[in-house]
């Protein structure tokens, strides 16, 4: 069990979950590499956790299987896998202490000697002074430490953690993000990370696969997915996206599409679908992309660069940035992040004014798909 | 309104609405109370300091009793009545230990995987009270009857020849022999084990079940340091609500028992109400009391729960 040497990737071949006649996951391939750290992200419902559990055998697949690394794990009862998990709800015994707690795992395993790896995973989570007390006497941080120490002291091939952090508030949760990533990095170990958090798993996770409704929509590195979207869901979820809906005017390595006698134009390696002219597509652009300047300062915009006019409908100020929604005849409610170097007192709602980008920053996705999808799910779980 | 009129007016109206409704809702508490506390001083006190003085009574009913502060009652009752008293916590004993072993299983049955039939399955422990306690005591005679089906099934599997080398049935009879008290006991009281089982079981997050068996402890060993330890509240009040009046009470032996199977609530019972000697009867009561409390207080330290959640 303390092996955890090459190949120790996690393969899921080809496992679905079917409750009665509703399917919690479609069939799915996925192979979570040797010390990655890996987040299922995705709003609730969706089949994060119950893959997580099948991992851990707390659920059994419908079709499929699970290997840790060559051993074919799917008829291992929990108690027979070198997997060990974080509980959301934590699941501490209560009628024991956190030393009893943490060392319940090597107890289990025949270790009787189990003093010195204890104090040293209590030492790794920093709960020192609180060894004798019962959980419920611990604060929803430390209880969460203990379960995770309570995992990880027996050197799981793989650690999964469901949701480990849903109960936090904010700021604790933010430390332990940061606490959770040092211990990975410290020790080592997969780390599958279940999580509707989309902040939290892009902060956390070396991998993160997007779940949607039973299936993975997109799965790669955070900035990957945040950039190239593949899927209106990924666009959305992940961050927020300003989704135009266009027609295609040419096709090539440069695209070039209109909205509303817009033109505006994107490079052909960042569309998911291949745009064909006469087609429709769907333009996507990042808020914190675009820039914002006053109508009549329009000839400062550079040539090549994507426009669109408009007037400001609404702006909020949160500090390091001002959040604008502009109205315009290409897209209703578009979102624009602006950095408060210099605020522009001109930038009211009312005025009209102009949105450029650069057209490197304009991802193509199939128009063919529901543009408000993963939309009302951030809302949701905020 | 004048200027002048309104400084020494002011404060007066002022303060008390902000004491008055405090003390109200500090008597909240006591009114509650209240009804409660009535009942039982009418009712559990004064019939106990009733009892105490008859104890240490003398007299006959003829001539009337006086206090006359006869201890010597007291070890008389228990010189002469002390096998009915052995007799009681063992039968009280033995049915409790029965309770237990066949109430958990089911109680545990109940509360983790009955899923939709968990309540009809609580119905039906209840639903021997929808009959009295007498007439289910008295469909036992029925049932353990001479040679009726159920002894004699018992005999052809051997189980009467085990119960009468442990001394509880002669011959193939079960009928007026301790097992049939042990019988009448254990069924009667069952559900006062599977009640509070069930309910201490119930609350056992299923998650620790999960937990534990991540960390590689086999369903034997969750229900050993997990489950079991967790249901210690149910085990000790289902314990308690079977031992305590299992071991007073005289039902059971009066209608499925002989005169060998008397237990203590017999005899209280008869010197009470055929031999009329009330003060051995309520010095008889009072040890009983002063038993069963002393027993059960050794017995809760030593399961220990005040130290569980």
């Amino acid at each position: 069990m303390t092996d955890n040497t090459a190949g120790g990737d996690v393969r899921l071949a080809g496992i679905s979950k079917h409750y009665g006649t509703f399917t919690a996951v479609h069939p799915l391939d996925l192979t979570i590499p040797q010390g990655s750290f890996f987040a299922l992200l995705g709003a609730s419902g969706c089949g994060k956790t119950t893959t997580l559990r099948m991992i851990a055998g707390l659920e059994e697949p419908s079709t499929g299987t699970v290997s840790l690394g060559d051993r074919d794990v799917t008829q291992l009862p929990p108690y027979k896998r070198p997997v060990n998990t974080v509980f959301q709800s934590y699941a501490l015994f209560p009628h024991m202490d956190i030393f009893e707690n943490i060392a319940f795992g090597l107890r289990r395993r025949g270790i009787k000697s189990v003093k010195k790896q204890v104090d040293e995973m209590i030492e790794l989570v920093q709960l020192g002074e609180h060894t004798r007390k019962k959980p419920h006497q611990l604060s929803g941080g430390q209880q969460q430490r203990v379960a995770v120490a309570r995992a990880l002291i027996n050197h799981p091939q793989v650690l999964l953690l469901d949701e480990p952090l849903g109960a936090l508030d904010l700021k604790l949760r933010r430390q332990m993000q940061l606490e959770l990533k040092r211990i990975q990095t410290e020790v080592g170990i997969t780390f599958v990370h279940v999580t509707h958090d989309q902040e939290e798993a892009m902060t956390m996770a070396d991998t993160v696969a997007v779940m949607n409704a039973g299936r993975v929509e997109q799965l790669g590195a955070p900035a990957e997915l945040y950039e190239n979207p593949r899927t209106t869901f990924v666009a959305n979820f992940l961050g927020t996206s300003n989704l135009i809906e266009a027609s295609v005017e040419s096709a090539g390595d440069d695209v070039v599409v209109s909205a509303a006698g817009t033109a505006l134009r994107l490079p052909a390696a960042r569309c998911s679908t291949t745009p064909r002219s006469g087609g429709k597509l769907l333009v996507g652009v990042r808020p914190e992309k675009i820039s914002l300047v006053p109508a009549e300062e329009e000839h400062t915009v550079g040539a090549g660069r994507n426009k669109i006019t408009g007037t400001i409908a609404d702006s909020s100020f949160i500090g390091v940035s001002t959040q604008f929604v502009v109205d315009s005849a290409v897209c209703p409610e578009l979102e624009v992040y602006v950095q408060n170097i210099e605020r522009d007192a001109r930038l009211v709602p009312g005025a009209r004014v102009v949105l450029h980008w650069n057209p490197e920053h304009t991802f193509g996705l199939d128009a063919a798909q529901d543009i408000d999808a993963g939309v009302e799910t951030v809302e949701e779980s905020a | 309104m004048s200027a002048t009129a309104a400084p020494p007016q002011a404060p007066a109206p002022a303060e008390p609405p902000v004491h008055r409704p405090a003390l109200r809702k500090k008597l909240v508490p006591y009114w509650l109370l209240l009804p409660g506390i009535v009942w039982l001083l009418v009712f559990f006190v004064l019939p106990m300091a009733y009892q105490a003085s008859t104890s240490v009574q003398t007299g006959s009913l003829e001539e009337g009793f006086q206090v006359t502060w006869h201890f010597r009652t007291y070890w008389d009752a228990l010189t002469e009545y002390y096998p009915q008293f052995l007799r009681s916590l063992l039968y009280a004993g033995t049915a409790t230990a029965l309770c237990l072993l066949l109430g958990y299983p089911l109680a545990y049955l109940i509360a983790f995987k009955a899923g939709r039939w968990r309540n009809l399955l609580l119905v039906l422990v209840i639903a021997p009270f929808f009959t009295s306690f007498l007439i289910r005591t008295l469909a036992w005679k029925t049932i353990l009857a001479d040679g009726g089906p159920v002894v004699g099934a018992l005999n052809t599997i051997g189980f009467l020849d085990v119960t009468s080398w442990l001394g509880m049935t002669e011959g193939d009879r079960v009928l007026a022999t301790p097992l049939a008290v042990v019988c009448g006991l254990t069924y009667n009281f069952l559900p006062f084990m599977i009640l509070p089982l069930y309910t201490s079981l119930e609350r056992i997050d299923t998650r620790l079940h999960e937990a534990a068996g991540d960390l590689y402890a086999t369903p034997a060993t969750t229900f050993r340091k997990v489950t079991f330890p967790l249901s210690m509240p149910g085990v000790v009040s289902g314990t308690l609500l079977t031992f305590i009046p299992a071991s007073g009470d005289y039902v059971n032996a009066e209608l499925l028992g002989s005169t060998d199977t008397r237990m203590i609530g017999n005899v209280i019972q008869s010197q009470y109400l055929r031999i009329l000697d009330y003060p051995t009867a309520a010095a008889l009561s009072f040890i009983l009391m002063a038993v069963v409390l002393v027993m059960v207080t050794i017995y809760i330290r030593r399961a220990g729960t005040e130290d569980l959640v």
